[in-house]
């Protein structure tokens, strides 16, 4: 039987997804339900000085209004932060309390400050217009640059500073510098982005009065750790009588990985009412309250000698933490970006060091990539500029400090397993065509048009990943996955997993693994998740790990089903275990050739006792049943690397900027599904490129958010991209049986420094910060005539 | 969205009398329906004008194209006679917003609204149309007063825009990246006696950029503009878009679309 691995298998989910037979937390109602509607500070900063919700409570259809007080008095915990970051000075991170529905003091634009349930979502938002809040405004604090120096906005939180982080060496970071030929200094912007998940954050909930146990179906990329925090944070249920179930999910992108202040509210009255309650947030709540990505601003410096070898590299950053500190908010600028800051180089000595800080904006927690864009982008902007300023190309400057031995150990914390580099630079040169650049280049020209040519090179430390690394480094939990296989009497199997699929095409990417295990056709295999009433345990999706870790979790589960098989087929067979082979599916009796498929066998499992001729096929010490489950826990966490060039034109009266071409070499290992791997390197990209030309965060100097629709806010549309050339290299990893590595934020990763090294090459070398609006280019373009004109 | 009495009328003569200061008149919904739902506008009575039979087509006679109100974006970018006619109509019929918008959307919907960045008022403007309303016809230079605000008084309904047909014309649109409205939008069309640069977006209400029509006016070749200044007083200054910016833009499109009439 051929591997299914490597083969392009058309998805299993495009059926439903395509026939709109999707099922997602909005199209699920419960018979009684209410409709909730969250009141929410209009104010970015403001003290709740009375909440008035007598009128509510009268208006028609209203069944209840709850407050920060009530949910105060009952105790529910609040939201988050899952990673414990320590400063410089040793001093622990300062996490100020977020409430789920806040009662003193609102600290952004749209935190919940009360809810109200009615018959009809229209009765709802009546009601929730009668919910009176008496404000005193405060001064909100917006600019990350500015929030050391203003008030402080939470208790016990001086200078609005939640830790002041270092990684690295100072003094050897000093020395390098004090021997570098040159040293070239970038300053950056890391714009803030909103997530924007095709399907809005929704939950429903379902109280049980029977059994006390309350259902959420909700928007979540991880419904155990959804469970998890609620119980033992938020104090909503017990573990046991909680059910969490996230169906279809329509995108994540590291936005719906928290638990949010809707999922606790909802789960907590639903009891209190009584009544099972639906919510489902508009457009304009997703912009205002889920979780934004990036928003740093770095300084960054690089030194290095006269021929490029690069010596030494410092970063120093402000990283906006938003009002809060959420799950990963405090990891991501931190463990998640300074190891990666120093690319895929060979730099001997580096330091990061990044200041976090709140501001009255929404929290920013993980966008896809999570710290490692940001770290790649600003590596990325420094190489490149270093090799404008040493005059060096490109593409020799970054094979010239390219480590070429594996396993590699990278400067600040992590030890590389595999990967080629060299050999990923080389090949997006020859599929981009780089050598006839300089061509193009003369016909832009000749039709007007400026164009410039971009490069970055990238590695990631994703599949988090190794429990014993991420523990020491401040996560909360371990971060395993877990698996269980259920091979049922009649042939069919389930495979259970604690990864979640919204948009990973885990439906099909694990059936293709598990049926080669086994050797069935695929189409025996449901691959069943997003329920933690179904299967064991799981941490989720997220950082690239549903394959290295979760996919690797059924592999194992798998194999013990085979050696269980193994020895159930020696009993069936009457040879020794070490005479049985298992391949295609089948239990091999070596010297005979007797054979039982792995359905017999499994049949077998299911029948222990004697009949007539038919012996019990359970071997002493073994228990009826095929059902294994494996809990994976990797030894390294897995390093995906590539190559990626871009080419734009500019129209320099209008300031367009046009992507023209874009390449991208990756090495994510081995590739079980190429279709979908393609796709996903294709939306990150996509995002990648929003990041780098349009995507505008912009909150007002009072702390509104001036981008709060699609009216205002550009997403990237397909015409805003050419045809995607798209390569591999596979080196495989070593962390892991199958050898995989993670292939989800990669486009993301390394998109935006190669679009904007591209875009500053066309405009001569003139910094220009992300995105690079038509507007800002034209501006670009201007100075530059001029400038010409002077040389001139 | 607050609850309404819906009504859908099937002559204008009922759906005027249906109209009063809470009523709204609703074609496509492009931007009633969004308004609604936001809150940002409630009505007592809402008036669907889609099933008024006249109110949808499009008639060409020699020397005018006229397009009932209630005829979709995509019905005047896909009209053969538009193509024939006006050919710079259909091609602004057929920029404007998405596929899904074009199949809503309507002509009378739109410059009834007067969104200050909608394409359709600078083609009016351009083209000397004349607005056809239940009670009158209204020149477009006295139809468009101001942002979001027309002519039309109460239950006044908008039947048909009866455009000119000129001798040659284009639109050059730079759209908003985020929403695809006009940044600005420059539509130019020769007549056999003078030549009009109708400017959208740019400022709070459509107008007649004066110099720059009087100029081609004499010489209709982008070389007679070269040069000539866009003042950026007066315009537009967003976070899409400067005032600066988009005097640039209104002076380069005007070439653009000059070259390519």
């Amino acid at each position: 039987m051929a591997s299914l691995v490597g083969s392009r298998v058309e998805r299993k989910e495009d059926t439903r997804f395509l026939q709109g037979k999707g099922r997602y937390t909005a199209d699920i109602n419960i018979a009684n339900q209410t409709y909730a509607v969250f009141v929410r500070s209009p104010h970015a900063r403001a003290k709740i000085k009375s909440v008035d919700t007598s009128k509510a409570l009268k208006s028609s259809g209203v069944v209840g209004v709850l407050t920060g007080k009530e949910i105060a008095e009952d105790k529910i915990g609040g939201l988050i932060a899952g990673w414990a970051i320590r400063s410089e000075d040793g001093s622990e991170m300062k996490v100020p309390a977020n409430p789920p529905l806040a009662k003193d003091v609102a600290n952004f634009v749209g935190e919940p400050i009360a809810v109200v349930f009615a018959e009809t979502l229209d009765e709802a938002k009546e009601g929730a217009e009668k919910v009176k809040v008496d404000y005193k405004v405060l001064k909100a604090v917006v600019d990350p640059a500015d929030a050391m120096k203003s008030e402080a906005i939470h208790d016990g939180v001086d200078k609005n500073l939640c830790y002041d982080w270092l990684l690295g060496d100072r003094k050897a970071v000093d020395e390098a510098f004090s021997k570098a030929d040159k040293i070239i200094k970038v300053d950056l912007i890391n714009n803030r982005l909103v997530p924007n998940a095709m399907e809005p954050r929704a939950c429903v909930v379902d109280y049980n009065i029977a059994s006390e146990e309350i259902t959420l179906y909700t928007t979540s990329q991880n419904p155990h750790l959804s469970r998890l925090v609620m119980s033992a944070f938020g104090n909503v249920a017990p573990e046991n009588k909680l059910r969490v179930v996230a169906p279809d999910v329509g995108g994540g992108f590291g936005s719906k990985i928290n638990v949010y202040n809707e999922e606790i509210v909802c789960s907590w009255a639903s009891k209190k009412i009584e009544r099972p309650i639906k919510w489902v947030a508009e457009r304009t709540e997703s912009f205002l309250t889920d979780t934004h990505g990036r928003d740093h601003i770095t300084h960054a410096e690089l030194a290095v000698t006269n021929d490029g070898k690069f010596l030494g590299f410092k970063n120093e950053t402000i990283a906006n933490l938003g009002a809060y500190a959420r799950v990963f908010g405090t990891v991501t600028p931190t463990y998640l970006f300074g190891p990666c800051a120093t690319g895929v180089y060979i730099i001997p000595a580096a330091y990061s060091n990044v200041k976090a800080v709140y501001t009255n904006t929404a929290p920013v927690d993980a966008y896809r990539g999570a710290g490692r864009p940001e770290a790649t982008y600003t590596i990325e902007r420094l190489v490149e500029k270093a090799a404008m300023e040493l005059g060096m190309d490109k593409t020799e400057i970054r094979m010239k400090n390219f480590p070429t031995q594996f396993p590699f150990k990278q400067t600040l914390v992590h030890t590389v397993d595999s990967g080629d580099y060299v050999a990923g630079l080389e090949k997006a040169k020859q599929m981009a065509d780089y050598a006839g650049f300089e061509a193009r280049k003369k016909q832009s020209e000749a039709n007007g048009k400026l164009r410039g040519i971009g490069v970055s090179s990238y590695f990631e430390a994703c599949g988090i990943a190794p429990s014993a690394a991420v523990m020491s480094l401040g996560c909360g939990v371990g971060l395993w996955e877990s698996a269980e296989v259920r091979f049922n009497p009649t042939g069919q199997i389930s495979v259970f997993t604690g990864a979640h699929s919204h948009g990973q095409s885990h439906d099909t990417t694990f059936a293709q693994i598990a049926a080669d295990e086994l050797g069935v056709p695929m189409e025996n295999i449901d691959v069943v998740h997003g329920d933690t009433d179904k299967g064991t345990f799981g941490m989720g999706t997220y950082g690239s790990r549903s394959l290295t870790v979760g996919g690797i979790a059924i592999v194992n589960a798998c194999k013990k089903i085979v050696e269980k098989g193994k020895r159930v087929a020696a009993k069936m067979l009457e040879v020794n275990l070490d005479e049985v082979e298992f391949k295609n599916g089948e239990f091999v009796a070596i010297k005979s050739n007797k054979k039982k498929t792995i359905g017999e066998v499994a049949f077998a499992c299911y029948l222990p006792g004697q009949r007539d001729e038919m012996k019990s096929p359970i071997p002493e010490g073994d228990e009826p049943g095929l059902i294994e489950s494996s809990f994976f826990d990797p030894a390294n966490f897995s390093f995906p690397a590539g190559s990626h060039i871009c080419e734009v034109e500019i129209d320099p009266d209008t300031g367009n900027v046009k992507v023209e071409k874009y390449t991208a070499v990756d090495d994510f290992g081995r590739i079980v599904n190429p279709m979908i791997v393609e796709g996903q390197v294709h939306g990150g990209i996509a995002q990648g490129i929003g990041q780098a030309l349009h995507e505008n965060t912009q909150y007002d100097e009072t702390g509104q958010l001036m981008t709060a629709s699609y009216m205002d806010y550009t997403m990237p549309r397909a015409d805003n991209f050419p045809e995607f050339n798209l390569g591999f290299t596979c080196t495989h990893a070593t962390s892991n049986p199958l050898g995989v590595k993670g292939c989800g934020e990669a486009g993301a990763i390394a998109s935006p420094p190669t679009v904007m090294n591209a875009v500053i090459d066309a405009l001569g070398g003139q910094e220009i910060s992300m995105p690079a609006t038509a507007e800002k280019v034209w501006e670009a373009c201007k100075a530059m005539k001029k400038s010409n004109a002077k040389a001139a | 969205m607050k609850s309404f009495n819906y009504h859908a009328p099937k002559d204008v003569k009922d759906a005027s009398k249906l109209a009063s200061s809470s009523s709204a008149f609703l074609a496509g919904g492009m931007t009633t329906i969004p308004s609604m739902k936001l809150g940002l506008a409630s009505y007592k009575d809402v008036i669907d004008i889609k099933n008024i039979k006249k109110l949808s087509g499009i008639k060409v006679s020699g020397k005018s194209v006229t397009i009932g109100a209630t005829t979709k974006h995509a019905e005047v970018a896909a009209s053969k006679d538009v193509k024939k006619a006006i050919p710079a109509l259909a091609k602004l019929a057929g920029n404007i917003g998405d596929a899904q918008v074009r199949n809503r959307g309507t002509i009378g919907g739109s410059i009834s609204n007067n969104d200050p960045s909608a394409c359709y008022p600078s083609a009016c403007m351009a083209l000397n149309a004349i607005i056809h309303t239940n009670k009158r016809s209204i020149d477009a230079e006295k139809f468009f007063t101001g942002m979001f605000d027309t002519a039309l008084k109460s239950g006044e309904l908008v039947e048909a825009v009866e455009f000119q047909i000129p001798e040659k014309a284009d639109y050059q649109k730079h759209p908003n990246p985020a929403s695809r409205y006009a940044i600005i939008g420059v539509f130019v069309a020769k007549h056999k006696k003078d030549v009009n640069v109708a400017v959208t977006g740019a400022k709070s209400c459509v107008y007649i950029d004066k110099d720059l029509s009087k100029k081609l006016s004499s010489n209709f070749s982008s070389s007679a503009i070269d040069g000539t200044e866009v003042k950026s007083s007066g315009m537009n200054s967003d976070m899409h878009a400067s005032a600066e910016y988009r005097a640039n833009l209104v002076s380069l499109y005007t070439k653009k679309a000059v070259e390519a009439c």
